[in-house]
């Protein structure tokens, strides 16, 4: 057994341009997938009862069936429908409406540990409700639970992995073809699950930087 | 083109369903016995047992399962190990599950108190035993939710299996989907048979939760 990393790494523009889509497809769905989550939350806490009920099967429908599964419905069954994506944007569908289940849940448990003296006081202070929502109750919950949605973020980017399946040419996709090309199958894998691995830490690092500057600080 | 009735392709999946089953208890089983193992290992002080552990867990909980499944597949191979796909996913899976469930078996035992330990010891227990009487059963209280809750986890886990070749439901699905020309359906049905597995689990995960938990 003898393992050739220099095969594998002359073809790095095409592993360049797989993490460049890895990266891209975050970079849309974490933001995205947040709002989303954030919306849910809303609606599962203040909204009218039909749309508690209609965001609460949303997010058990998603929380309990595999991303890989929800993927292929969106690119494969849709088509049924008449509505035919390609695979970048079903990829992207995909993650955001993965991302937005679990952030819904994450978000509400960060909502729903809100004292009421703060509403109270919002309200003593003649604001209104969206005002209450996105001034006070908002920013601080985000803070709490912000270190369980930047990993909920890291497990959505590493599951975009799945994405090459659907021909999204990721960079999971980039090691399967060079993986093909060069049979050289154990070297192509074990350098991008590297390249994850090194991209999960820098985009923790990342968020648990940006979150209290730029999400919830002041 | 075989002509499948709607009955045919629920059965179908049903069958291949069975596989998801197994899978996912050889590695819930598999993953729970490794996991508390590497736990032991790191809570009895061991030299270096305490980073080859966080490590460990670092790099299953940092990089994509599909890719874990990959390099298991054709690093055993490598090894010169004749794999099925069964046995692959089956080793990649527990792999996978011990490192979540010793890091969440690792928070249940780093939240009892302090105390606990000390008192254990000032009894003259040894590490062994403090474990065994004092430790593991509060611990194990704690860890019941959690743990139901990761089950579902790996159920999900184990549809990517179907990648590297293992017939369980995502794979028969993808088949079927292909001989019928009904994805629409097919993956309808898979999804909701995985939702009808995963589903009662989170239900009941949530009242374990609300039931066990000793600090509300």
């Amino acid at each position: 057994m003898s393992l050739d990393f220099l095969v594998v790494l002359a073809q790095w523009p095409m592993l360049l341009k797989g993490l460049a889509l890895t990266v891209l497809l975050t970079a849309i769905a974490a933001p995205v997938g947040s709002g989303l989550g954030i919306a849910c939350a809303w609606a599962r806490l203040h909204g009218p009862s039909w749309l508690r009920v209609l965001v609460g099967s949303y997010v058990e429908l998603i929380r309990n069936t595999p991303f890989i599964i929800q993927l292929f419905f969106i690119f494969f069954g849709l088509p049924a429908l008449g509505v035919k994506l390609s695979a970048e944007t079903a990829s992207i569908l995909a993650m955001v409406l993965n991302l937005g289940a679990y952030a819904c849940e994450i978000v509400r448990a960060g909502i729903e540990s809100t004292p009421p003296g703060q509403i109270e006081a919002a309200k003593s202070l003649a604001l209104n409700r969206w005002q209450i929502f996105f001034r006070v109750v908002l920013p601080p919950s985000l803070a709490r639970v912000w270190p369980a949605l930047v990993s909920q973020i890291i497990i959505v980017m590493l599951g975009s992995a799945v994405c090459g399946q659907i021909s999204t040419e990721e960079i999971s996709y980039a090691a399967n073809l060079i993986s093909s090309r060069t049979f050289r199958s154990m070297e192509s894998y074990i350098l991008v699950t590297l390249v994850y691995l090194g991209f999960a830490v820098l985009l923790r690092q990342t968020l648990n930087w940006a979150g209290p500057r730029f999400i919830f600080g002041r | 083109m075989v002509d499948f009735s709607l009955w045919d392709i629920v059965r179908n999946l049903l069958l291949a369903l069975r596989w998801t089953v197994a899978l996912s208890l050889i590695a819930f089983v598999g993953g729970g016995l490794v996991g508390l193992a590497l736990l032991v290992a790191r809570l009895s002080k061991l030299p270096g047992a305490a980073p080859a552990v966080a490590l460990y867990v670092q790099i299953f909980q940092g990089t994509p399962l599909l890719m874990q499944l990959f390099l298991t597949y054709f690093g055993l191979s490598m090894l010169g190990i004749d794999t099925s796909a069964l046995f692959a996913a089956s080793v990649c899976l527990t792999l996978y599950a011990s490192a979540y469930f010793t890091e969440i078996w690792r928070g249940c035992v780093l939240s009892i108190p302090r105390g606990q330990w000390e008192a254990a010891s000032s009894l003259a227990m040894n590490f062994r035993e403090q474990l065994r009487y004092i430790i593991l059963p509060q611990a194990t209280r704690m860890a019941i939710a959690p743990t139901v809750g990761f089950l579902i986890q790996i159920i999900k886990g184990t549809a990517l299996a179907s990648v590297i070749g293992f017939v369980e439901i995502t794979k028969a699905g993808q088949m079927i989907a292909n001989a019928t020309y009904e994805p629409f359906l097919v993956y309808g049905c898979v999804g909701l048979m995985y939702f009808a597995l995963c589903f009662p689990l989170s239900v009941w995960s949530r009242r374990l939760e609300r039931k066990l938990n000793p600090l509300r």
